[in-house]
């Protein structure tokens, strides 16, 4: 028998126009939790896309356990034990979590083929209570927190009795006390014999986790190492194919003059005693862990939804906005962490995605002045330092970072002095967060004032002059960049809360 | 992570739970203040009546639901209902000493044929089921002249024997009713207690993962639209017998009411959800408003605006109810 459990060798898949993997391979033991990083578009979905069977390599080979194995289907990898927790694509949101757990293997009767219900709630309960979670099988999916759902596709690979989970970026919209959770299941798993391919965009994930590290880049295979043979620079050059000397770029600039200044604003049940101010040029960490009230307060000041107490003053004068127009109008922009990826046309030119929502002061009796149109799509690419060969440039071409400068730059067609930003680099690799920290810092050098929402700790230290952490609704800490950690942004954060 | 959910729910969020005991009651009530204006609504022969005439925009209900639970949406089944119910019109009047029970195979016959293609097109060649309804239901409808040579079969051309499905019972229960009971049996059991039935849900909650889970897409939709199909086909013998009339017109428009029936019973146009025991009180109300806004002497002209209004109402309840429950699933984050 092998030394792996799974062991892939020179994998080769196009699509029309694109080579999606070029002779890739990859060792998996059993386990072992095996981290898989990489840049968006390096490659990582399509090779997991092959060992579960959704998309057939054109070259290479593929053994389970030391033995030629061919996955033709999704089928056949469940047949084969082989599960893939995807962040969202394989939840049923209409169906119960039995059925999502059960989708494709339901307990039947033998004669009737009559599915039993009883059965399958039982022994849902059963692999859901294994996992340390009481959830009720009957509740539809759709109800639960993502948390919950994740657990939902753990105990679905643990139904399938998977020797093989495959964990796609799981992390990524949880707050840190659910990672933690996750963790601990995956820990277990490994404990009880799993092989465990983790990906994820996120350092402490691995180094929490994994013992070993695979690097793809440009759809080939980097490397592999121990997790604690490489340093982090090492990794993130394997990864990104330059070096990164600065994640965070240095500041240049003093805040200037108050621009905005919240008191004692309130919205019943969501956030209360809400205070800070921002300054010209400033950045403003407001962080906290997901479900603390950020988002919300940031929707309030914008306009989206109402506060009912508290008072809001823009450049000195109280303003009262009960509508997104009048917020863009006084100078106020927000950009909510869904729309930086929805926010663009992709078969359009880069300058015709800039001024789309900038018409109106565009065009004369209903005529768009393209003169005109090319110039503000100019003078806004170069603002957030789009890097492409000219506006005309499509919008798909653009890699992730660039995609999310040229939704700051539409934003940026209004007058603004406020730009809200809400998990600006949620999702996106390493190389882009530094173009989007580029970005926001010389958007802040400009005069911008900026308030970066992010659950992200490297992220709000880097980059913040000042941070504001918010539990339950609540502002617990003001600090400043001097003083700031990690330690004492994560005690504003969670206090009373014991991570458990 | 655990079950420590908040006990906050959102108000919507309990509503949904109760959802169709609120139709049920709107129902209720809808018929007492009927019977106070107008005492001969909750008669037996009433009642018998509303029933018999709901009868065969409830079987339609069942296959428009499983339609709409695959994010899709048939607007050929009246077209295929008129040229089923011709088909076997034509063919009793030909044919006079057919047994009855064959009229009614052939129809559902001539209707599965119609459904399978559109199933096919919309599966195979990916065209809208918007699209490829609309276009079908004009060849159907076509189809139904085409074969009618443009005249009607009435009443004195078919046997008694034939006319008989609609008048005659079952064990006391008018067959029509009867007929659709067996139907509501048979598909909650296929809805709920197979692999098939369920893959329909799935589906249409979410295609990709459906995929991924090793679910043939393809067969599943072709498969609603071939089973809407069958019971258009058997709609439209059914119809034919209690109207005795087969035309070219049969059931213009009548898809727009299904849909309706559909909608009211709290299927939910986005996909991935939808209930027997909600399509059969939105086929109830339905039904009711036809047969009670005549006897109340509600002007004709008012009757299709007061409709309009209680779908468009049933709608916007419905988008609240979901706006409550993804509300409640914000909260819940809140741990």
């Amino acid at each position: 028998m092998s030394e792996y459990v799974l062991e892939l060798k020179g994998i080769t898949k196009a699509f029309p126009g694109v080579r999606a993997l070029d002779q890739v391979q990859f060792q998996l033991k059993k386990g072992e939790i095996h981290a898989l990083m990489g840049e968006n578009g390096a490659g990582k979905s399509t090779f997991i896309k092959i060992i579960t069977g959704v998309h057939l390599p054109d070259e290479g080979e593929l053994y389970l356990n030391g033995e030629r194995t061919e996955i033709k289907s999704p089928k056949d990898a469940q047949k084969l034990g082989i599960a893939a927790i995807y962040q969202h694509v394989t939840c049923f949101p209409d169906l119960s979590v039995t059925e999502n757990i059960f989708m494709g293997h339901e307990k039947i009767s033998r004669r009737a083929k009559r599915i039993l219900w009883n059965d399958m709630h039982a022994e849902a309960k059963r692999l859901l209570q294994e996992l340390g979670s009481n959830l009720d099988p009957r509740t539809k999916m759709g109800a639960l927190s993502v948390a919950q759902q994740q657990i939902v596709e753990i105990a679905k690979a643990l139904s399938m009795q998977a020797r093989i989970i495959i964990m796609d970026e799981p992390t990524a919209a949880l707050t840190t006390r659910e990672s933690e959770e996750l963790y601990k299941i995956t820990e277990k798993l490994r404990d009880q014999g799993a092989a465990i391919i983790f990906i994820s965009h996120r350092f402490e994930d691995m180094y929490r986790l994994a013992s070993k590290v695979t690097v793809f880049r440009d759809s080939r295979y980097i490397g592999t190492w121990g997790v604690n043979d490489i340093a982090n620079e090492d990794l993130i050059v394997a990864m990104v194919g330059r070096e990164i000397t600065q994640l965070f770029p240095k500041r240049q600039g003093e805040p200037g003059e108050e621009l905005l200044r919240v008191e004692g604003l309130g919205k019943t049940g969501y956030f209360a005693d809400i205070s800070f101010s921002l300054k010209r040029g400033e950045i403003l960490g407001l962080t906290g862990l997901v479900g603390a009230g950020r988002t919300e307060v940031c929707q309030a000041i914008f306009g989206i939804t109402d506060y009912d107490k508290g008072r809001i003053f823009l450049r000195g004068e109280e303003i009262h906005i009960k509508h997104p127009w009048q917020a863009m109008e006084s100078g106020i922009g927000y950009l909510p962490e869904d729309r930086q990826k929805q926010g663009l046309v992709l078969d359009w030119g880069i300058g015709r995605n800039i001024t789309l929502s900038a018409l109106d002061q565009l065009s004369s009796r209903g005529w768009v002045d393209e003169q005109k149109e090319a110039e503000l799509a100019k003078s806004l690419a170069e603002k957030v330092q789009v890097k492409a060969q000219s506006i005309f440039d499509l919008a798909s071409s653009l890699s992730g970072g660039n995609q999310q400068k040229v939704v700051v730059a539409k934003l940026l067609t209004a007058q603004l002095d406020v730009i809200i930003l809400d998990e600006p680099t949620k999702g996106v690799d390493v190389g882009a967060k530094s173009a989007i920290y580029e970005m926001i810092s010389e958007l802040a050098a400009q005069g911008y004032g900026i308030i970066m929402v992010s659950s992200e700790m490297p992220e709000v230290i880097g980059m913040s002059d000042r941070v504001i952490v918010m539990r339950e609704g609540r502002v617990t800490a003001a600090l400043d960049a001097a003083t700031v950690t990690q330690e004492a942004i994560l005690e504003a954060a969670m206090v009373s809360q014991t991570i458990s | 992570m655990t079950g420590n959910t908040l006990e906050k729910t959102s108000l919507g969020a309990r509503f949904a739970r109760f959802r169709e005991l609120g139709l049920l009651l709107f129902i209720l009530l809808l018929s007492i203040g009927v019977q106070l204006r107008n005492p001969s609504f909750l008669t037996l022969e009433n009642i018998n009546d509303m029933v018999t005439n709901t009868a065969i925009l409830s079987i339609l209900a069942v296959g428009m639901m499983l339609v709409i639970v695959t994010r899709g949406i048939d607007l050929s089944i009246g077209a295929t209902l008129a040229l089923s119910g011709m088909i076997a019109a034509l063919t009793v009047s030909a044919y006079p000493d057919v047994h009855p029970l064959w009229a009614i195979l052939l129809g559902t016959l001539v209707g599965l044929l119609c459904g399978s293609i559109i199933g096919l097109l919309v599966s195979k060649s990916g065209i809208l089921p918007i699209i490829a309804t609309l276009g079908m239901m004009n060849v159907f409808r076509g189809a139904t002249f085409m074969v009618s040579g443009g005249k009607w079969v009435s009443a004195h051309q078919m046997p008694a024997s034939f006319k008989a499905i609609a008048t005659g019972s079952i064990l006391g229960i008018n067959t029509l009713i009867f007929i659709a009971i067996i139907i509501y049996a048979l598909f909650y059991y296929f809805i709920t207690y197979t692999r098939t039935g369920r893959q329909i849900y799935a589906v249409g909650s979410n295609p990709d993962s459906a995929r991924i889970s090793g679910i043939n897409n393809d067969k599943i939709l072709w498969l609603v639209y071939t089973i809407m199909g069958g019971l258009s086909g058997l709609a439209g013998v059914l119809w034919v017998a209690k109207f005795a009339s087969a035309q070219g017109d049969t059931a213009v428009g009548y898809e727009l009411s299904v849909i309706a029936a559909c909608v009211l019973g709290g299927v939910s146009i986005a996909g991935g959800s939808g209930k027997i025991s909600g399509i059969i009180l939105g086929s109830i109300l339905l039904g009711m408003l036809n047969n009670a806004l005549p006897l109340i002497n509600v002007s004709p002209f008012w009757q299709m605006g007061i409709q309009g209004l209680i779908i468009l109402i049933a709608v916007v309840i419905n988008a609240l109810v979901k706006r409550g429950v993804d509300r409640n699933n914000l909260m819940r984050r809140r741990i």
